[in-house]
C-alpha cells in the first residue's frame, strides 16, 4: 500500500472520493406500495397492511393527530429546504409470500443485496457471534438465529412480529421513552412506522449474541420510519448494533427513526452505531436526510446504558442519543465520532438527565469536518436538586480538514444542587497544509498520515465499539475522507 | 564523465510564492562530506530555500533547476524526495494531537523501507531500532508513547527533529535554525548528534541566525544569503566576521 507511487496517487485522490461510496447500488425488486403523500387513510392502510391491533392503531392516529399541529424544529444549525411530506412514500415492501417460515423462501434478490453489503443472512456464512434483523425499506426481511435466542429466553424479533406475538411488552413500552409528541420528527414516526427491531432480554441473563439490525433504505422516494424497542430486564445485560446504508440517488430520502431502551435494575445496554446512509455527492446532490429520536432509560438503580455512535453518512443529521438516569447510581455514556465532508451538514450530540443520587454520565464528542461540511455537536447536562452526588465528564473535540470546514460545539449545562461534579473540556485541532507536509517530508503518503491523524483523533471512540465494527469505522472514515485533502 | 556528481546542485532558482517572488537566481553546489552553512538577516529566504528542496506545494519555480545525485527532483513529491535521502529539520515542528511520536516514527521508517523494498518492521522490532538512536540525543523512551510534539518543549522538539533525521539516515540534512531557542546543554547535545551523524557520505545545510552553532559544528563553507541570492561565500571565519559587523557592511 505504502510504495505506490505517490504522485500517481495524488492526481487519482480526486478521482476516488467519486466512487468512495460502495454501497449506492439499488436493487429491482417487486414492490408493495402506499401511494405517497400521509393522510388518516394512510395510516389506516398501514396498520391494515400490518395487521395491527386496535391499540397501535390508536398509537398511531393520536401521535398524527399531534403531528399536524407541530412543526419542523429550527433550532438546529442545520440549512436544508423544506420537505413536502406529502411527496414520500410512507410504506413500500418487497411483495413476498404472506408468511416466511424460514429464509430460503427470502426473495434470493433481497438475499443477494445484504450479502453484497457484507451482510450474510444465510445459514452457512452467518457471522457465528452476532444475531442480525435485516430491514429493507419499510420491513424486516429476516432475522437470524432467532432459535437459539429464544433457548435463552431472549427475545430478538422484528416490532412487526412483537406487536402481534408479544402485545403486553409493546403496550407497556412503546412510546414510554420518547412520547409520541416529543419532537416533530418522533410524532412522525410513532404515525407511520414501518417496521424496525425489538429485543427483549429477560431477568438474570446475559445475551448469549451481539444483537444487530442492518438498515437499508432502497426505494428512491420512500421514507424509512422504523422503530427500535430494547428492553434489558433486571440483571441483564445486551450488545446491539446498528448498521445503515442507502443507493446513490440525486433526490433526498427521509429517515426518521426511534429507538428506545429500557434498562431496568443492575441491567446494562451497550448500543452501537455505524452510520453510512448515502450522503450525497461532492455537490450537495442528493444523500439521505437523517432525524432520529434516541433516548434510552435507566429506571432502575445500578443500571447502564451506553451510546457509541459513528456518523459518516448522510446529507443531514439531527439526532441526539440520550439517556434519561432515573434510577439511583444509574450510569449513562455517549461516545461520539461525526465525520462530515462535502456539503455534509450534522447537528448532533445527547442529553443527559441526571434524576437519580449519584447517576453519572460520561460524554466523549469527537467531530471531523471536511471539505465544506458543517459539522456541530449539540449536548445538554441537566441535573436536578435530588441528583445528589451526580456527576458529569464531557470531552467535545473538533478536527479540521482543509480551510472550508465548519465546526461547532453547543454545550448546556444546567445544576440544580450543590453537590454535583460537572467538568467539560473542548479543543479544536487542524489537519492543514503544513501538519500534511510533515508528514510528506518524512516520506509518509497523504493517504497513510491522514490515516494516522484521524484514528489518533477517533482512538478514545473506537475502542467502545465491538471488535469488527472497530476495524470497519477506521476503514470507513479513511474512505470517506479520500481527496479531502490535497 | 560526470561520474560522481555533486549531492545537490541549485542553478539560477526562482522562486515565487502568492506572487512574491523571494528566490532570485540562487545558485548552489554542495559535494558529499560538506557542510554548509547559510545566514542572513530574516527574510533573506533561507526558510523558503529549505522548504523548495523539500518540494512544498505553496512555492512556485519560475526558473532554474534542481539537481539531486545530478538528477532533477523539480517533478517529485515531498515523499518521494525524502525516500531518496533529503530531509528537513523544521524551525517551527508542527504539534499533531492524537499520533504517538512512536506510531509516526515507525510509519515514517516503514515507509522508507517499503519504498527501498525491504521488510517493513514490527513494533518489536522497531523499538530495538529506535532505542539505539534515542541514546545518541539524549531521549529518554518515554518520548516515544507521548503525541508528536504536543507539549514539547522548544529543545524537546528540536532534539526529535535530529532524532528522525538520525533514523531515516538521510544524505542532505537541511536544519532550519535547529539551533534558535536552545539553551547550551541542549546546543551541545544537538551538536554532537548532527557531528555523530554526519561522514564523508553526506552532507548538511545549515541554516542559522548565530555564530555559536558553528562554535560546535564546523561548517566546510559559509554563505550570505540577501534578497534571495547567496551574495558572499567564504570559509567558517566568515561567520564570525559577520558576528561582529553584522550584515550591512556586504550590502553596499
Amino acid at each position: 500500500m505504502v510504495n505506490q507511487s505517490n504522485k500517481v496517487l495524488n492526481t487519482n485522490i480526486t478521482n476516488l472520493v467519486n466512487q468512495n461510496y460502495q454501497y449506492g447500488f439499488s436493487t429491482t425488486i417487486e414492490k408493495d406500495i402506499i401511494e405517497k403523500g400521509l393522510s388518516k387513510k394512510t395510516i389506516f392502510l398501514i396498520s391494515q397492511k400490518k395487521e395491527e391491533t386496535e391499540f397501535l392503531l390508536n398509537f398511531r392516529l393520536k401521535a398524527f393527530k399531534k403531528w399536524k399541529k407541530m412543526s419542523q424544529p429550527e433550532w438546529a444549525y442545520l440549512k436544508f429546504p423544506e420537505i413536502d411530506y406529502q411527496d414520500i412514500i410512507y410504506y413500500s415492501a418487497p411483495k413476498a409470500q404472506k408468511k416466511l417460515k424460514n429464509l430460503n423462501e427470502v426473495d434470493p434478490e433481497l438475499l443477494k443485496t445484504f450479502e453484497k453489503l457484507g451482510i450474510s443472512l444465510t445459514e452457512q456464512k452467518r457471522l457465528a457471534n452476532v444475531a442480525i434483523d435485516a430491514v429493507f425499506d419499510s420491513v424486516s426481511i429476516a432475522t437470524t438465529f432467532q432459535k437459539e435466542l429464544t433457548e435463552y429466553g431472549v427475545i430478538f424479533s422484528s416490532i412487526s412480529e412483537a406487536i402481534n406475538e408479544y402485545p403486553s411488552l409493546i403496550e407497556r413500552y412503546l412510546g414510554t421513552v420518547v412520547p409520541i409528541g416529543d419532537n416533530y420528527f418522533s410524532a412522525l414516526n410513532s404515525a407511520v412506522f414501518t417496521d424496525g427491531s425489538f429485543c427483549y432480554i429477560p431477568e438474570n441473563t446475559i445475551c448469549p449474541l451481539d444483537l444487530s439490525t442492518y438498515f437499508r433504505i432502497n426505494d428512491q422516494q420512500s421514507g424509512q420510519f422504523e422503530r427500535t424497542l430494547i428492553i434489558s430486564e433486571k440483571n441483564s445485560q445486551v450488545n446491539y448494533l446498528e448498521g445503515c446504508t442507502a443507493p446513490q440517488y440525486d433526490t433526498n430520502q427521509l429517515h426518521a427513526a426511534i429507538v428506545e431502551l429500557i434498562a431496568l435494575e443492575n441491567a446494562s445496554i451497550k448500543y452501537s452505531t455505524v452510520q453510512n446512509w448515502y450522503s450525497g455527492n461532492e455537490l450537495g446532490k442528493g444523500g439521505v436526510y437523517n432525524f432520529v429520536t434516541k433516548r434510552g432509560i435507566c429506571s432502575g438503580n445500578n443500571s447502564k446504558i451506553s451510546w457509541t455512535q459513528v456518523e459518516t453518512g448522510s446529507a443531514i443529521t439531527w439526532k441526539y442519543p440520550s439517556c434519561i438516569l432515573v434510577g439511583d447510581n444509574s450510569k449513562g455514556e455517549f461516545y461520539s465520532v461525526a465525520l462530515t465532508n462535502n456539503y455534509q451538514q450534522a447537528d448532533t450530540g445527547t442529553k443527559m438527565m441526571h434524576i437519580g443520587k449519584n447517576t453519572r454520565s460520561r460524554i466523549i464528542s469527537k467531530g471531523i469536518s471536511a471539505g465544506h461540511s458543517k459539522n456541530s455537536y449539540r449536548g445538554r447536562v441537566n441535573v436536578i436538586n435530588k441528583a445528589l452526588g451526580a456527576r458529569n465528564y464531557s470531552q467535545c473535540d473538533s478536527l479540521l480538514i482543509g480551510d472550508l470546514s465548519n465546526a461547532n460545539t453547543f454545550p448546556f449545562i444546567s445544576i440544580q444542587n450543590s453537590t454535583t461534579k460537572i467538568e467539560h473540556e473542548a479543543s479544536t485541532s487542524k489537519i492543514g497544509e503544513e501538519q500534511i507536509f510533515y508528514f510528506l517530508q518524512r516520506g509518509i503518503c497523504l493517504e497513510k498520515g491522514i490515516e494516522l491523524m484521524v484514528s489518533g483523533f477517533c482512538r478514545e471512540i473506537f475502542t467502545e465499539l465491538p471488535l469488527e465494527f472497530a476495524a470497519e469505522a477506521d476503514k470507513l472514515l479513511t474512505l470517506k475522507l479520500e481527496g479531502s485533502v490535497g | 564523465m560526470n561520474v560522481n556528481p555533486p549531492l545537490l546542485e541549485v542553478k539560477r532558482l526562482e522562486v515565487s510564492i502568492n506572487e512574491n517572488k523571494i528566490l532570485k537566481s540562487l545558485n548552489l553546489t554542495i559535494n558529499k562530506g560538506e557542510i554548509h552553512a547559510i545566514m542572513g538577516p530574516n527574510g533573506s529566504g533561507k526558510s523558503t530555500f529549505s522548504k523548495v528542496l523539500a518540494g512544498h506545494p505553496s512555492y512556485s519555480i519560475l526558473n532554474g533547476e534542481i539537481l539531486f545525485k545530478g538528477a532533477s527532483i523539480l517533478d517529485l513529491e515531498p515523499e518521494e524526495r525524502s525516500h531518496l535521502g533529503i530531509f528537513l529539520a523544521f524551525q517551527y515542528p508542527i504539534e499533531i494531537p492524537g499520533v504517538s511520536n512512536e506510531d509516526f516514527l515507525r510509519l515514517a521508517y516503514n515507509s522508507k523501507q517499503a519504498f527501498y523494498n525491504k521488510p517493513e518492521v514490527d513494533p518489536l522490532e522497531f523499538f530495538a531500532i529506535i532505542n539505539e538512536k534515542l541514546k545518541l540525543v539524549n531521549m529518554s523512551p518515554s518520548f516515544l508513547s507521548r503525541n508528536l510534539n504536543e507539549g514539547f518543549s522548544g529543545g524537546e522538539k528540536k532534539r526529535n527533529e535530529i532524532l528522525q533525521m538520525i533514523l531515516l539516515n538521510s544524505e542532505l540534512s537541511i536544519l532550519d535554525e535547529t539551533d534558535s531557542g536552545l539553551d547550551i546543554d541542549a546546543l551541545r547535545i544537538i551538536s554532537n548528534g548532527i557531528n555523530n551523524f554526519m561522514n564523508e557520505k553526506k552532507s548538511i545545510i545549515l541554516i542559522t541566525h548565530y555564530q555559536r552553532l558553528l562554535d560546535y559544528i564546523n561548517p566546510t563553507y559559509v554563505h550570505v544569503m540577501y534578497d534571495g541570492k547567496i551574495i558572499k561565500t567564504g570559509s567558517a571565519n566568515l561567520a564570525k566576521e559577520l558576528e561582529t559587523k553584522g550584515y550591512e557592511w556586504l550590502q553596499s
